[in-house]
């Protein structure tokens, strides 16, 4: 890190003048400078925010209230006849369907999943870096590869899952015709992607409980299973949260896995794995070109995705504070005994 | 935690977060290597995520004619990787060497000027006084709630009527800085820069800018780096927005892959060999940058 002294006060605001020297205004240029700059350093931000982030979502507003064609552009104001032509639609109804169902079938052993490998990481593992590593290898595999890939796998007629499945004598499963089957395969991709990334958010959560916990527990007779339960969960429950809530928000806008999970992208011959974002992308841009109702179907995602998140949110507090409001305040304690005994040491 | 910030400032937070790992061990006793089936366990999740990787070298590798006649898929590469790839370089669907350039120009302007933006911002909020400031970045961390879709309509109308449908800057101009990318560098700045260095430097008559440019900015480099890797993957990978403004003559790399599947006999041995081309930049980059990745992940979880 170099500092240097500047030999002349300079400015990014105005040419500072050199001759003759005026004390007073370069005075009081720097204490513009002062005021303004932070303002100015964060302005990129929020302009940009307010261009392509707020604006649009007010405009989404204003377009699902009225006529508007891909083409076209602009007609009537129609009120909320878009969102009643979105309820009417059954490819609507199926998507949220699917969407929830996806989201389930994923979310819920994702989280699972990733909590376990968190736990088997959190050892003194030789070559930690090396299973870190390996565990995260998937998040860089892009969605549309997965998708690509698994819609491979899970062929119906030659894929690699149903060739396993012949040789155990099960017969092949219909992963593109069936509807759940469909869902199963599209929560696998997701699961794939973002399983090891969530454990090592686990990971470093757990990494922050203090050791001297698991040593209490441990004296106090619990087994490895128990501390984990009464430990660790505890422990972490912010970060479960956490990951709960952005899996949420994440597996509800699910599109590039089953855009790709056959040619068509249309979400399956009957709709099985259409999803809400996919259902959104066919009615602004592919087959209706309809971008008010696209428009309607942006803003019900929107309070979908709220009302889940929320009631995700709500769920996993009472679970936490239920199991832990006690234990939470000792650990709290605990942990400062423990900083105060390294202090000592 | 007496010692470890000394360590912090003489050898780096490495290895002061390695001292206090040390530490922690000794008082907890926690030297015990774990037991082998742990290391199995955790074996079978890293092949898990290696084989559909494997798998598409595979395919990508196989003679399309061989491989539609075998009833059960083959394990080993076969010699036709090479003829694959040159199959997707001169597709006839896009351009594949322009869908790389697009991938690339998207994933290192958008990358360069998150970094560059959210630092100045994250300087701003983590070192600067001013009026506001607890508010404007209260409502910068509730901005990374509200999902992307919500605002695509609007945005394309109005790429529509800028005319930037079709080109990149439809792309990286909504994406140059980001409510994560300024979350990331406050919290990074508020512990990694002393106010010490800033008054001195203001003492010595830097403007503010230049206190940025050569007090902050040196000293965000590890945060910044991890912003950038995590911006490039997110990019390279992008696939909704651009599927929306770009079109096959113009396509990113995941939207050139999508093209080779949508031919009416889906050729598995090209769309796998394109697969694994576009995954191979970011195999690479993660096999070089992994580690900070990883610890980017762990970094950004204990305090997000």
């Amino acid at each position: 890190m170099s500092v240097q002294s500047p030999v002349e006060p300079e400015s990014d605001l105005a040419p500072a003048p050199r001759q003759p020297r005026r004390v007073g205004f370069s005075q009081t240029l720097s204490r513009w400078d002062v005021k303004v700059s932070p303002y100015l350093y964060i302005s990129p931000f929020f302009i940009l925010f307010f261009i392509t982030g707020l604006f649009p979502i007010l405009y989404t507003g204003y377009v699902s209230v009225h006529k508007w064609q891909l083409l076209q552009g602009q007609g009537d104001f129609v009120g909320f006849d878009n969102y009643t032509q979105v309820f009417q639609q059954k490819d609507f109804w199926l998507s949220l369907r699917n969407t929830l169902s996806i989201f389930v079938i994923s979310a819920v052993p994702q989280v699972i999943a990733a909590i376990l490998i968190a736990a088997f990481l959190d050892q003194n593992l030789r070559a930690k870096t090396f299973w870190r590593m390996g565990v995260l290898l998937p998040y860089v595999v892009a969605p549309v590869a997965v998708g690509l890939i698994f819609g491979r796998l899970f062929a119906d007629q030659s894929g690699l899952i149903n060739s396993w499945l012949g040789v155990f004598g099960i017969d092949p499963v219909g992963w593109h015709v069936d509807p759940l089957a469909s869902h199963i395969a599209i929560a696998t991709m997701v699961n794939f992607r973002w399983t090891g990334y969530n454990a090592l958010i686990f990971l470093a959560a757990m990494q922050a409980v203090p050791r001297e916990l698991y040593e209490a527990a441990i004296i106090d007779g619990a087994g490895r299973v128990r501390s984990f339960f009464s430990v660790t969960i505890p422990q972490i429950r912010a970060t479960v949260v956490f990951v709960v809530i952005t899996s949420t928000i994440g597996g509800l806008q699910i599109f590039d896995e089953p855009r790709v999970f056959d040619s068509a992208g249309a979400g399956g011959a009957s709709r099985q794995w259409l999803t809400t974002t996919l259902y959104l992308y066919n009615t602004g841009w592919s087959g209706q070109y309809n971008l008010g109702r696209a428009a309607a179907v942006a803003w019900l995602l929107f309070l979908l995705i709220l009302a889940i998140g929320l009631v995700n949110f709500a769920l996993t507090q009472r679970i936490a504070s239920g199991s832990s409001s006690g234990p939470g305040k000792k650990a709290k304690k605990q942990s400062r005994r423990y900083d105060a005994n390294r202090k000592s040491a | 935690m007496n010692s470890i910030p000394a360590i912090e400032q003489i050898a780096g937070r490495g290895a002061a977060r390695a001292a206090a790992r040390r530490t922690n061990r000794r008082v907890g006793g926690y030297d015990r290597r774990p037991h082998w089936v742990s290391y199995v366990l955790l074996g079978i999740v890293v092949l898990i995520g290696i084989l559909p990787i494997y798998y598409t070298l595979v395919i990508g590798s196989s003679d399309p004619v061989a491989i539609a006649q075998k009833a059960l898929p083959q394990v080993f590469p076969d010699a036709s990787l090479f003829d694959n790839f040159k199959r997707v370089i001169d597709a006839d669907a896009f351009s594949f060497w322009k869908a790389v350039w697009n991938s690339v120009v998207i994933a290192v302007v958008v990358s360069a000027s998150t970094v560059l933006f959210s630092t100045l911002a994250g300087f701003a909020f983590a070192k600067l006084r001013f009026p506001g400031r607890r508010g404007l970045l209260v409502f910068v961390i509730a901005t990374m709630a509200i999902p992307t879709q919500l605002g695509v309509v609007p945005l394309y109308i109005i790429m529509t009527k800028l005319g930037w449908i079709g080109h990149l800057q439809a792309i990286i101009v909504p994406a140059l800085v980001g409510a994560f990318g300024v979350f990331w560098m406050t919290q990074y700045l508020e512990e990694a820069l002393p106010y010490e260095l800033i008054e001195a430097a203001r003492v010595d008559g830097a403007s503010m800018f230049r206190t940025f440019w050569s007090i902050a900015l040196p000293a965000a480099r590890p945060a910044a780096a991890m912003l950038a890797l995590f911006t490039f993957v997110a990019q390279w990978v992008n696939f909704f927005w651009p599927s929306i403004v770009l079109n096959s003559q113009n396509p990113t790399l995941p939207l050139a892959i999508r093209l080779l599947q949508q031919n009416y006999f889906v050729d598995y041995s090209l769309i796998m060999a394109g697969v694994f081309l576009m995954t191979l930049p970011l195999l690479v980059l993660f096999a070089f940058a992994g580690r900070q990745l990883v610890a980017g992940i762990m970094a950004g979880a204990v305090k997000g």
